[in-house]
């Protein structure tokens, strides 16, 4: 009887343990996916342009970090004594902050003249600037992933009753102050600047607002942020490095953001923790003998599944704007 | 009324389908070279005729069908699709079923070729027709990302399903060009065999190549039809503005269906098409890349025309095989040229691990890029620069030409 006893306790504390695990994947996956959306939506508002080449911007913005780290180990050999979590991130930021620059100079020469131009158009150049960055990025990489050589290296903590990984916790923070800055930002001249323009273009231009650079700074935080994300994801649980596969994590952005809703803000964070979440679940659930019928790679798909379940119900994500069609 | 070739006197003349002498004298040329060429008798275009560039001009035939039946959805309808791909994959894997030849690991029926290039595009149309509902619900960025999720929920399934596609990496054969009545029968017609036509001596290449022209000139011939019709019409209506279109009486719904189920029928022909083509495939071609280069074709060639429609894929399909060129000329002309060419060349490709160049012939992990990255590089430049600088695609560049000599030597 005890023996019984001993091993449905047993089991549930399994089962718990599987379930925290996953959860905190799934948190620090849709921290990834939020960071992603969120430089997506902010593109999006503010332009009406669906940036399609986020996902090279985000393995560029990793490869950076990885040579800055790695390679160059850029500015840590100019500090001497400074912690080596510090020199990395310092060297994280200057790759957010090249990616930035990078965004700024897309922004003026490919979408600049784009404006005003159909939306399929305006498209096909992300999806071209896409192909354009990511066949560039792949050939700097290599064949192998590339490691960022990041401080937390492998190791993982307890808490409660799951282990997560240093990364994943350092994954959740930078997400979470990065969102709280967005939003601060939001408070900011400028950011009302933005909002205002995303509203109506030319009613801010009428009020002083210079739209033009506007679009610039969407695209500038947009790819600063692709670039964080792009380093999250290229660390220790998810991948050993910055390798062809880490564009591919923004088209699972997509979802996120289409959830959402396209053009809110708070749609692309939710959609980012649902499809995080969701992913991770269906990959420590949906599994085993019981669901062979899925077959391989089932949890990458799932988000594109559960998107369609949402936009069936509300053609507009959860939290999108209806539009009004006029003749 | 020949010196006025834009003056109509009737409905009939202005509707019809090569409306201005200058038009059918040029589609009876274009005709009579694309039928002289495997016989290698155009001038200057001989070396066409060769086995390589003829298989390269057969993929071009096969693009061209896979394209007319996105210009129908995206150019004609105005819904951009990201999933046509997935209905290439659909058509193809139709006709290996039915087509191809069973073995332990795949299933395969063996029919003859009447029966499965129909079938491969009946059932990508129905199986668009059945996913238009979903697709019709939403517009715009929104049917981008829904066709996208088609895409990659079709990847998914096309691993999967090892018995139909052979799964991942390994793929399976596809059913042969070749004419038969019943199953086991001898070939009456073998498309992909050396052979006498008429009495004149062909390569198999050629044979392949003249089977896939007429496909494409009875593909285009239905699509120019299908826009002269009431329901192309519709189609444009819809595009121009959808919620006119529907206040004047067209049922956006219905339509929107229509368009899609007749561009998953041409994208299912091109897709068993190219596996017969090619032969064997794995399941991963048909993925987001394939989609993209459909779109490319449309945009390169231009939106919305038959005719750039067929520019682009000859642009599409025919510039790797030019880049490739012209990197090994480069790379030639860099090794034993003398003089400013050879220094010129050298700046642009490397031909040893020390050298510093754009290009890179080496094999393996090299600085420079390699031939198929400086591809896809110039390929999705030229994507850009073409919707920058030339929204109309070649055909634009084609009109602007024409134009001009129209009013030679005046410049209006």
């Amino acid at each position: 009887m005890s023996d019984a006893l001993f091993i449905l306790a047993q089991a549930g504390q399994d089962a718990a343990e599987k379930f925290a695990n996953a959860t905190y994947s799934g948190l620090a996956l849709g921290a990834i996916y939020a960071l992603l959306a969120l430089g997506l939506v902010l593109i999006y508002k503010a332009t009406q342009v669906l940036n399609f080449a986020h996902g090279a911007l985000a393995a560029l913005g990793a490869y950076f970090a990885a040579y800055l780290v790695v390679t160059l180990n850029f500015p840590g050999r100019y500090m001497g004594d400074v912690p080596l979590t510090l020199q990395w991130i310092l060297s994280g930021l200057v790759a957010v902050l090249l990616m930035s620059l990078i965004g700024l100079i897309i922004e003026r020469i490919a979408i600049r003249p784009m404006v005003g131009e159909p939306l399929f158009a305006v498209v096909m150049v992300t999806i071209g600037l896409d192909i354009v960055l990511r066949s560039i990025t792949d050939d700097y990489i290599g064949n192998d992933p590339r490691p960022l050589g990041s401080p937390w290296g492998s190791e993982v903590v307890e808490l409660g009753p799951g282990i997560i990984a240093q990364a994943e916790i350092a994954t959740i923070v930078v997400a979470v102050l990065s969102l709280i800055g967005i939003a601060l930002f939001f408070r900011t001249r400028i950011g009302v600047a933005m909002q205002a323009t995303a509203f109506d273009q030319e009613a801010a231009m009428a009020q002083g607002i210079s739209a033009g650079r506007i679009f610039s700074l969407a695209w500038v935080i947009g790819a600063g942020l692709a670039a964080i994300g792009g380093i999250f994801s290229s660390l220790f649980p998810r991948s050993v490095g910055v390798s062809s596969a880490t564009a591919f994590f923004a088209f699972r952005a997509l979802p996120a953001i289409v959830i959402g809703g396209l053009d809110s803000i708070a749609g692309a964070v939710a959609g980012g923790f649902i499809v995080g979440l969701a992913e991770v679940y269906a990959g420590a659930y949906l599994s085993g003998d019981t669901f062979s019928f899925l077959g391989v790679g089932f949890s990458g798909i799932w988000p594109y599944i559960v998107m369609l379940g949402v936009l069936l119900v509300r053609p507009y994500g959860l939290f999108g704007t209806e539009e009004i069609r006029r003749v | 009324m020949r010196g006025r070739p834009l003056l109509y006197v009737s409905y009939e003349s202005e509707m019809a389908l090569v409306p201005t002498w200058s038009k059918r004298l040029m589609v009876a040329l274009l005709m009579i070279v694309l039928v002289l060429i495997p016989l290698r008798a155009v001038p200057v275009l001989g070396f066409l005729g060769d086995a390589d560039w003829m298989r390269i001009l057969s993929e071009v035939m096969i693009f061209a069908i896979g394209a007319l039946g996105l210009h129908i959805l995206s150019g004609l309808t105005g819904q951009v699709s990201l999933g046509h791909a997935f209905f290439l994959g659909v058509g193809a894997y139709t006709a290996a079923v039915l087509g191809g030849s069973g073995g332990t690991a795949t299933i395969g029926l063996g029919l003859p070729i009447w029966i499965w290039l129909p079938a491969a595009g009946l059932v990508p149309a129905l199986i668009g027709a059945l996913v238009a509902p979903t697709a019709v619900r939403v517009r715009g960025i929104y049917l981008a990302i829904v066709t996208l999720g088609l895409v990659f929920i079709g990847e998914w399934l096309f691993i999967n399903l090892t018995d139909i596609t052979g799964g991942s990496q390994s793929g399976r054969r596809f059913p042969g060009l070749e004419f038969r009545w019943w199953k086991e029968e001898e070939p009456v017609i073998d498309f992909a065999a050396d052979g006498v036509w008429f009495g004149i001596e062909l390569l198999g290449e050629a044979k392949t190549y003249l089977f896939l022209v007429a496909m494409v000139a009875v593909m285009s011939i239905v699509t120019k039809n299908i826009q002269r019709t009431r329901s192309g019409r519709a189609f444009m209506s819809i595009r121009d503005r959808d919620i006119a279109a529907e206040v004047m009486g067209v049922p956006e719904a219905r339509y929107k269906l229509i368009s899609f189920a007749i561009s998953s029928f041409y994208a299912g022909i091109a897709g068993a098409l190219l596996g017969a083509f090619v032969s064997r495939l794995i399941p991963e071609s048909f993925s987001l890349f394939l989609s993209v280069e459909f779109l490319a074709i449309l945009l390169i060639g231009g939106v919305g025309t038959v005719t750039g429609t067929l520019l682009g894929s000859v642009f599409v399909v025919v510039l790797p095989r030019l880049v490739q060129d012209f990197t090994d000329l480069l790379a030639e002309t860099a090794d034993t040229g003398t003089g400013v060419t050879a220094s010129i060349a050298n700046v642009f490709v490397s031909t040893s691990a020390d050298d510093f160049g754009l290009v890179s012939t080496l094999a393996g992990n090299s600085p420079g890029l390699n031939v198929s990255q400086l591809n896809l590089v110039l390929y999705g430049l030229l994507l850009i620069i073409f919707l920058i600088f030339e929204p109309l695609g070649l055909y634009g560049i084609w009109l602007r030409i024409r134009n001009y000599w129209k009013g030679w030597p005046f410049t209006y």
